[in-house]
């Protein structure tokens, strides 16, 4: 009886056992496949727009009025947008693919300078013209090299989840994807930024680097004594001191010290020892100062350490910690490129930080000129509907990279507040912002 | 029965004065001593935002944070009452809020702890500003420093990016020296920059294999208050990684390629590369 009892029992159990572990399977299968799926959209997508920026650059070659180029190149230019989120999609993050990024993006930016740019006054250039030549045979041999992967997946039904498997692992064994995708990426290789040639200065970041930098280079001896002056390091900490590789935008010296209570970080430049950034960490107490005996101390410590005219035009209270935007202001011109954050402890008023990294690429003395258009001409080409409140003059980087002079009109329309930039010698409309306000606490 | 009524008398004298003096004393010590400015937050925000509100120059919601619309309200009040155009609440411009205005402590702290859309305009019922409260009534306390309903937040960035973030550097670099983690957090935001990845928080996060604890699930494990803080120092902007864009663990990094970049500096257990 008990026998045919137990029996009974584990013979329930391995039917019940195997029913779950079938679904299990079934679960895991639905979801690898899901997941597959998403890869292989990622993927056709992705050689499909590339056919379609190859068609489209082979048109614009072809065209010549204004009215159809610049919606054209616009078109373009949202193309390479999408490819470039599909390749984000795929995964290939530890794949050498960044070449072929890189050209997408190059194809973008080139081709969002020319269509904002009103061709009937300054037509493509020789230059360009060669350019998209260039791009269009670039462009080309991407497309075939996807496709002829493309054409392998879809005819041996290769999974993309094998992809991510091969390159997790990092075994060597063949796979077809990355394979053909190393190949797309060596054709690539030919082309370098430097093709793009003069007309084309590349991303704002790479446009100064420093370049301003003044000063001796300093001895890490020298340094380790500079930082001593800028940190209050506590007794007994741990200091350690390391050079920056070969990496860096700028060679630096990197301190940090750690003890109990705090931990102090800061990379100053080799050159000149500028404190680029310093980061202090402590528990903080509760907030004594106000934000604005917090912007006292964030101007002293600047007069400190001489940076001169530099005006607070932003301030934020995080709890107990005040962030103070600082900008430089030259005869009475906003310098919007010279910005730098120091970070105020509202509970003692220390300094907690600075990141003086923006301001160090690109301060420099600059010859202003005098406006071309009056303060009545531009404000007349701000929105009507805006309420003009205060008024600057400024120096911004607008969308090509360059420099401009321009009227600054904080307004508010409704509920909102707007920074409006009217370029000072042409009254074009540079920038408009649309200025944050506090966000609603959801808890 | 006259010594009853006089008693009766002076005991009402009594407590008027106390209430008044009572109610003197909140008027006169309302406002901290502290100057406010644009981005400034907490109890004594609100009170200003009630107080100019109150006379009609503050239209936005009273939520404690001293925020574009506050700022413009008061240069306007500066303006009408002769006061020097600054947008910095000082003493001279708390006393003529004051002096100007009424302000009903308990009213608008009850609103505000009970989580109402409310108003505060003198002249009108207070009725008629608030939405009607469910029966049984609040349990919070009505008194006693209101926290803000509002808070401030990196330009260009949302709370929810700030979870996301934060979320991201505890699963990569809890256990990180705290720059450590800050520049894990400036990494993600320079491949947002970045030409040659995805434009967005969530975009570079979950782009497929870029991060370890993404794709091994530790992304979901709560993150502490020094990731957030990290988080929020990144924003803001410092990048002790010195704009690098691939950080990894030369202990347990699995691809060779990732040695093949320029490498910028270590902290910690990371190396940072361009």
């Amino acid at each position: 009886m008990i026998r045919w009892l137990l029996i009974g029992v584990l013979a329930v159990g391995v039917t019940g056992t195997a029913v779950w572990g079938y679904q299990e399977h079934q679960e895991k299968n639905a979801i690898l496949v899901q997941a597959e799926n998403s890869y292989q959209r990622a993927f056709h997508d992705l050689s499909y727009h590339t056919n379609l920026l190859h068609d489209k650059i082979g048109t614009v070659l072809a065209m010549n009025s204004q009215k159809q180029l610049s919606p054209q190149l616009a078109d373009i230019w949202r193309i390479t947008s999408e490819a470039h989120n599909d390749v984000g999609q795929l995964p290939l993050a530890l794949l050498p693919f960044n070449k072929t990024e890189e050209f997408l993006s190059d194809i973008g930016e080139f081709t969002y300078r020319t269509a904002i740019r009103d061709l009937n006054k300054n037509p493509l250039t020789d230059d360009e013209v060669k350019l998209l030549e260039n791009l269009y045979k670039e462009s080309g041999k991407i497309e075939k090299e996807l496709r002829k992967v493309q054409y392998m997946v879809l005819n041996d039904n290769l999974r993309w989840m094998d992809v991510q498997l091969a390159l997790a692992s990092d075994d060597k064994t063949d796979n077809t994807i990355i394979d053909g995708f190393k190949t797309v990426e060596k054709n690539m290789e030919g082309y370098a930024e430097g093709d793009l040639g003069p007309t084309f200065t590349g991303a704002s970041q790479q446009n100064h680097e420093y370049q301003f930098l003044n000063g001796e280079n300093l001895s890490e001896e020298k340094a380790r004594e500079k930082t001593k002056k800028i940190f209050e390091i506590p007794q007994g900490a741990k200091v350690t001191m390391t050079k920056s590789g070969k990496g860096a935008e700028v060679p630096t010296y990197s301190l940090s010290y750690r003890s109990d209570k705090k931990n102090g970080y800061m990379d100053m430049s080799v050159k000149g020892g500028h404190p680029i950034s310093i980061l202090v960490e402590r528990d903080l107490k509760e907030a004594k100062l106000g934000l604005y005996e917090g912007s006292g101390k964030a101007k002293d410590f600047l007069e400190k350490y001489k940076y001169k005219q530099m005006e607070n035009f932003q301030s934020t209270q995080y709890d107990e910690v005040g962030v103070y935007n600082f900008l430089h202001v030259q005869d009475d011109v906003r310098i919007y490129p010279d910005s730098l954050q120091v970070k105020v402890a509202l509970d003692n008023g220390d300094i907690l930080g600075l990141s003086a990294r923006d301001f160090l690429m690109n301060h420099h003395k600059r010859s202003i000129k005098d406006p071309k258009i009056s303060e009545e001409e531009a404000r007349s080409n701000v929105n009507p509907n805006v309420k003009i409140q205060e008024q600057h003059m400024a120096i911004i980087e607008n969308d090509l990279n360059e420099e401009v002079l321009c009227y600054e009109f904080l307004g508010t329309l409704g509920e909102s507040t707007y920074r409006i930039f009217i370029n000072a010698n042409d009254g074009i409309e540079e920038k408009v912002e649309k200025l944050k306000q506090a966000e609603m606490k959801f808890e | 029965m006259k010594w009853l009524r006089v008693l009766s008398i002076l005991l009402i004298v009594c407590m008027l004065t106390i209430s008044i003096s009572s109610s003197v004393d909140q008027t006169s010590h309302a406002f901290s001593p502290r100057v406010l400015q644009k981005g400034s937050t907490g109890d004594d925000v609100i009170e200003l935002q009630a107080r100019l509100q109150y006379i009609g120059f503050y239209e936005g919601n009273i939520d404690g944070v001293f925020g574009w619309g506050t700022y413009w309200a008061l240069r306007n009040f500066q303006k009408e009452f002769g006061l020097e155009v600054d947008g910095l609440a000082g003493q001279e411009a708390k006393q003529k809020l004051i002096d100007a205005t009424n302000y009903d402590k308990q009213y608008v702290k009850k609103q505000i702890n009970s989580g109402k859309d409310f108003t505060y305009y003198g002249g009108t019922p207070k009725e008629q500003q608030t939405e009607p409260s469910p029966k049984g009534g609040d349990k919070k306390k009505d008194d006693g420093p209101s926290e803000p309903t509002s808070v401030n937040v990196p330009t260009g960035y949302s709370q929810n990016d700030i979870q996301l973030m934060a979320n991201a550097v505890h699963g990569e670099a809890r256990g990180e020296p705290y720059v450590g983690q800050v520049a894990v957090a400036a990494v993600i935001l320079n491949r947002v920059e970045s030409s040659t990845f995805p434009n967005s928080v969530s975009g570079v996060i979950f782009e497929p294999r870029a991060f370890t604890a993404v794709s091994d699930g530790q992304i979901w494990l709560e993150p502490d208050e020094t990731s957030k803080k990290a988080v929020m120092d990144a924003m803001n902007g410092w990048d002790p990684s010195q704009n690098a864009l691939y950080y990894f663990n030369p202990n347990t990094a699995t691809s060779g390629w990732i040695w093949s970049r320029p490498q910028i500096k270590k902290i910690g257990k990371h190396i940072f590369a361009k």
